[in-house]
């Protein structure tokens, strides 16, 4: 790995600023947050990526001040942020609603922080300029929230939370209100900012295309505990778990018995009159445990003839084609009822699409292309 | 014409209910004193031309050379002033108690608020007489306590008159306020909170900003008939608190001076209406500004 690549996680010397120790929160008898402990680094885009009512939320707002820890502790660049109300932390988060101020311009919804501060009237003014430009939003100073679009509400939202310079921001599903398309293109923006600015952000999302794309290191939470945290690409090619494999993108889970087959080599046992599958792990299976082998469908390729020296080759019946434009899925019945997605680029415009509804195909794979997963 | 027709009705109503006897009411305070029935002259009677020409603002000149009606509309402003702070003082926390209560408790907070309604006015007023005697309610419990050692003057006095005001009219004052503060956005505080607000300052940069239209609204409905209030002066007041509305009422029933009383009730219908009309002038303005 190169120096340039930016892992603090890795790196041993590296002090975290965010530290999360056997933190527990219970709301009555539910329990949002389970034991739960996670560092976040400086500089980190961090994602908190779950379904509703994970705990995504509850994490944040106990970053920001607004709920108190039942057990446990958070510190913060070393300190413990236990006894530090909202007001008096360098923490400030973008709210889901945007929570503009109706009554104020966005100009003084911008510098309604920095005037909290008793800043003087030009510092106040310059830093407001620049969070504006910053912005892109020099020309709507003097509007009420009222008066702009859902985009540039967002961007004022951006904008306010921004100013003071905290040393985390948190955003509470920050692009859900905008439509796709803006949307796609704020998480640029959203990046380019992070970047700009060196500020540490932390994202709460229950959009998974959206934690992959801005994302320094992304947590799939569930019931108030982290499944797990990794690097966008990790989660996605090598998901400790099937929740997790299930959550990010579209996946074939096949559930077998393991066999040991040489180093680091398992036969997989997942029906009757059906060969074994050969796939690969670095975690060790012993003789008949149970596994499940996760292998995403664009990994799977899928031919009316049978393929030559394939590793995992398996005849069926199409079921289902969905054309996405960009791909095209076909759902495979294979002989037992299993169905396992397939996935190919549509790479030419004009290609005559061999394979229609009821075709008898092969589908192949390489023993590398899953990850066996225990549970 | 569709159009037309929908502002017909309300326009109509008003023409109805509120121009045509203000402009009967502004015709007799125009009118001279008669022995007669009704006790004014000219009336259609005469012709119209002998109407016309039978009618002046002597009465209006007649307000100015007698000091009592100046002061009477001096106290009854000053009154509806203090008595309107008052209520904003007592319904606002109110208002923000019940914009903050769980969700299902709120209906019947409203409920509560809305219930002395149910009784007549005018026995809770009554009502207020035998709280407020000096034998009254609140002062044997002040004085069984030990509070107090000789009772408390308060029915017949000013206070009696504030007390009576405020508890007639908090309703009007709670329920705008509550509307307000109901559709505000809850996160608005925390986001004041988290940009460096106490408490203290969320509550007077965000929430008292963004209810001001509904403390407006409170302060209006409270303090526009607290000024030309009868009732509970003359129940609850002594025989020294002036009120426009007492005034209004010896000149009708006592003197039978139509038309000095007419002079009088317009007199309070411009002191009412100028600052509205100025006030609203002022919202479009600003509204106009922001568009």
């Amino acid at each position: 790995m190169s120096a340039s690549v930016f892992a603090p996680w890795d790196d041993p010397t590296e002090k975290p600023l965010i530290r999360f120790k056997n933190v527990t929160k219970r709301f009555g008898q539910f329990v949002a947050i389970d034991n739960l402990t996670q560092d976040i680094y400086a500089r980190e885009f961090f994602a908190l990526l779950g379904p509703s009512g994970c705990g995504k939320t509850t994490m944040m707002r106990m970053l920001a001040g607004f709920e108190t820890l039942t057990e446990g502790t958070i510190d913060l660049a070393g300190q413990n942020m236990a006894d530090v109300p909202p007001n008096q932390r360098a923490v400030n988060m973008m709210f889901q609603s945007y929570a503009l101020f109706p009554h104020l311009s966005v100009y003084e919804n911008i510098a309604f922080g920095l005037r909290r501060d008793k800043l003087p009237k030009d510092q106040i003014d310059a830093r407001v300029t620049e969070m504006l430009k910053l912005t892109r939003l020099e020309k709507f100073g003097s509007r009420k929230p009222h008066q702009i679009s859902g985009g540039q509400r967002q961007r004022v939202a951006l904008a306010r939370s921004l100013a003071k310079g905290p040393k985390l921001l948190l955003l509470d599903e920050p692009l859900g209100a905008l439509d796709k398309k803006l949307r796609q293109e704020t998480q640029f923006e959203l990046m380019d900012i992070q970047e700009t600015t060196g500020t540490t952000f932390v994202i709460v999302t229950h959009d998974q295309e959206e934690a992959m794309t801005v994302a320094s290191r992304v947590a799939v939470m569930d019931e108030g505990r982290i499944i797990q945290v990794a690097t966008p690409a990790v989660i996605y090619e090598a998901p400790n778990s099937v929740y997790v494999a299930d959550f990010i993108g579209d996946v074939n889970i096949i559930s077998g018995t393991a066999k040991p087959a040489g180093p680091d080599k398992y036969f997989v046992d997942w029906g009757a009159n059906q060969a074994p599958i050969v796939a690969t792990s670095e975690r060790p299976f012993s003789d008949g445990q149970e596994c499940h082998l996760a292998i995403r469908p664009e990994k799977i390729s899928i031919t009316m003839e049978q393929p030559e020296e394939a590793e995992n080759a398996v005849q069926g019946k199409v079921l289902d084609i969905a054309y996405l434009g960009n791909l095209s899925t076909y759902h495979v019945e294979l002989p037992g009822g299993k169905v396992i997605k397939a996935q190919t680029a549509n790479t030419r415009r004009l290609s005559r699409r061999g394979i229609t509804w009821e075709d008898p195909v092969w589908i192949r794979w390489n023993a590398t292309a899953g990850v066996l997963l225990e549970r | 014409m569709r159009r037309f027709a929908l502002i017909a009705i309300p326009y109509a109503w008003l023409m109805a209910l509120f121009l045509v006897p203000f402009l009967i009411v502004f015709k007799i305070s125009l009118s001279d004193i008669a022995l007669a029935i009704p006790p004014y002259t000219p009336t259609m009677k005469d012709g119209f031309g002998a109407l016309i020409a039978g009618l002046d603002f002597e009465n209006f000149v007649f307000l100015t050379t007698d000091s009592l009606y100046f002061k009477a509309y001096l106290s009854s402003l000053q009154i509806a002033l203090i008595s309107t702070s008052l209520t904003l003082l007592v319904g606002y926390p109110i208002a923000y108690a019940m914009a903050r209560a769980p969700q299902e408790w709120r209906a019947t907070l409203m409920m509560l608020v809305i219930l002395p309604f149910w009784t007549s006015f005018l026995i809770r007023v009554y009502a207020w007489m035998g709280i407020l005697s000096n034998e009254g309610f609140l002062n044997q419990i002040l004085l069984w306590s030990g509070v107090i050692s000789t009772p408390l003057t308060i029915l017949n006095t000013d206070t009696a008159v504030y007390i009576g005001i405020v508890y007639t009219y908090l309703p009007f004052m709670i329920l705008p306020i509550y509307a307000a503060l109901d559709r505000m956005d809850d996160s608005l505080i925390e986001a004041a909170e988290d940009l460096g607000c106490s408490r203290m300052s969320a509550f007077w940069l965000v929430t008292i900003p963004l209810s001001k239209n509904g403390i407006i609204a409170g302060c209006f409905l409270v303090f526009i008939p607290a000024l030309g209030e009868f009732v509970i002066p003359s129940l609850l007041g002594g025989s020294d608190t002036l009120m426009i509305g007492k005034i209004l009422f010896e000149e009708f029933f006592n003197n039978r001076d139509w038309p000095v009383a007419s002079a009088v009730a317009v007199v309070l219908l411009l002191i009412l209406i100028v600052p509205i009309v100025l006030f609203q002038r002022n919202q479009q303005k600003q509204a106009e500004a922001e568009a």
